[in-house]
Order: C-alpha cells, then structure tokens, then sequence
C-alpha cells in the first residue's frame, strides 16, 4: 500500500502546490475545477518523475518561511541601495567585481535557492558553480570591500539555509 | 466611501514605486558600458517594478472587483525564473568574454561552464572568434 502511494504521488509536496497554482489560475472555486485540478497534480507528477528520480530532503518550514520574509525585506532596501548607485556613481568610479563564495552547502536544493537568492537581491548575480559544486562564482555590481561582501552572503543566507535543509 | 479613497491612493502610490523602478533599470541599463554590469539593471525591475505594480493591481481588484489573486502566481513564476535567465545571460558573457575573466579556483578546479567536451570547445571557440 505504502509502494502504491509512492508511486502514485513520487513528490506529494509537488502533488499540493499544482492542485493549488491550478485553483488560483481559475481565480474563482468550484468542485468541478478543484477535481480537475487534482487529476492533473497526479498525472504531471507521474510523467516527471523520471527527471526528478530523488525526494528532496526535509526542510525546515518555520524557518523557510523566516528566511523568506527576510529576503523580501533585503531585496526591498537593496533594490534603493542600486537605484541610488545608478543614478549617482559615474561608470568611471564603479567598482564592478568577481567573487568566489566557498560553499559549504552540498544539497542541489539548497545551492539553488542560495543562488536565486544571491541574484534576486540587487547589486549581485550568481554567474556559474564549479565543476565540483563546491565553489559559486558571484558579481557584484559596486563595492569597496569583496571580501566583506562575500563573508556577509555566506553568515546572512549561507547559514540560515544550512539550517533549514537539514 | 474612505475606504476606497485610501485603496486608491495604496494603488497610485504602489504604481508610482513601480514605475520609478522600472524607469531606473531602464537607465541602468542605458549607462553601464560593460554587459555584465548591464545584466544587474533589469534583474532589479524584475523584483521591485513588477512586485510593486502587481501588489497594485491585487490592491485595486480585491477592493473594486471583488478579488484577484492570480497576481500572485505572476509574481512566483517571475521570482523563480529571473534567476534562471539572469544565470545563463552571465554564462554567455563569460564565454564570449564580453566581462572580466572571473577568477581561477584553487585545486585545479573549473568553472562548470568551461567544463566542456573537446568537440563543443572548438566549435565554441570556432563560434566567438567569427562573432568577434
């Protein structure tokens, strides 16, 4: 029965966020739609589960939820932080720079989202991993001090993921 | 009837938020002369021009038009795909080393883009000595 279950919904997480984006798509609930929805959360799951063959691990939801709120607020003060050096740093004295962010996270999820984040607040962009995976390369649009920076990614997100894909 | 008054004025302040972000990644992208630093610009309008103007609309629907939601699957699909494409914009600049080169990893790493079969290295090089 439990063999059954897992083969019928190879990702149940997967299986409830699809029967969710479908019902906010029709943007107004009935029966007919939520089954509907339902059908297709099972199929597509079922179809894809070759490409995704591993369930991600558990994550921490509490503190995923913490971690979101606190990339919203970061992205919100350093989106004025670019817009300012935008509008008044002349392209002559920007301070453009790589830097190489040691990663001490191993799980591909976790790595993703570090990523997502790192490009999703303004001023960096998250460019390449190495070959190992061990290794992110990140620009940085203006700064003075790229170690600093690359300290505060990995103590400000590095660690807080780390805590939640356990 | 204040009610609404105070939504409008939500709605055309998250509209002007919008629109000056979105103005501003427009002129970012404008003034820096480097492709790399250029990516930096619309990477910005992604998150704060669209949220804002997507939180406008929610705030405008759910008062006048008895709610709308979907906004919110826009504004998922966006943040997790601008990533994405922003990572791959930077990936060509590197290979047509149209930036800085990044710099070398210790151990006899390499970054995982250059990380190629011999035969798509020289069809690549082939590729961007023709392009320059």
């Amino acid at each position: 029965m439990a063999r059954f279950f897992h083969w019928l919904f190879p990702h149940p997480l997967l299986t409830v966020l699809l029967v969710c984006v479908w019902i906010i798509l029709q943007n107004e609930f009935s029966a007919g739609m939520a089954v509907f929805g339902l059908i297709l959360a099972i199929i597509i799951p079922r179809i894809t589960a070759a490409f995704w063959p591993e369930r991600p691990g558990g994550v921490h939801a509490g503190k995923m939820i913490s971690y979101g709120v606190m990339v919203l607020w970061d992205i919100m003060v350093a989106n004025i932080q670019v817009a300012w050096i935008v509008l008044t740093v002349p392209n002559s004295k920007l301070k453009p720079a790589w830097i190489t962010i040691p990663l001490d996270l191993r799980q591909p999820e976790a790595i993703t989202v570090l990523a997502g984040t790192i490009t999703l607040t303004p001023g960096t962009v998250s460019a390449d991993l190495s070959e190992s995976g061990h290794y992110l390369l990140v620009h940085i649009l203006h700064t003075d001090d790229p170690e600093g920076e690359r300290d505060a990614i990995k103590t400000r997100y590095e660690a807080r993921l780390k805590e939640i894909f356990k | 009837m204040t009610y609404e008054i105070i939504a409008l004025y939500a709605v055309s302040f998250c509209l002007i938020v919008g629109a000056i972000f979105t103005l501003v990644g427009a002129i970012g992208l404008l003034k820096f002369n480097d492709s790399m630093t250029r990516l930096h610009a619309p990477t910005k309008v992604g998150t704060v021009g669209v949220g804002a103007l997507l939180l406008a609309s929610i705030i405008y629907n759910g008062v006048f038009n008895g709610g709308a939601i979907q906004e919110l699957l826009i504004m998922g699909f966006l943040f997790v795909t601008a990533p994405i494409s922003a990572h791959f914009i930077a990936k060509v600049n590197m290979h047509r080393g149209a930036c800085d080169t990044p710099p070398e990893l210790p151990e006899g790493e390499e970054w995982a883009t250059f990380d190629l079969p011999a035969g798509d290295n020289a069809l690549l090089e082939e590729n961007t000595t023709s392009a320059n």
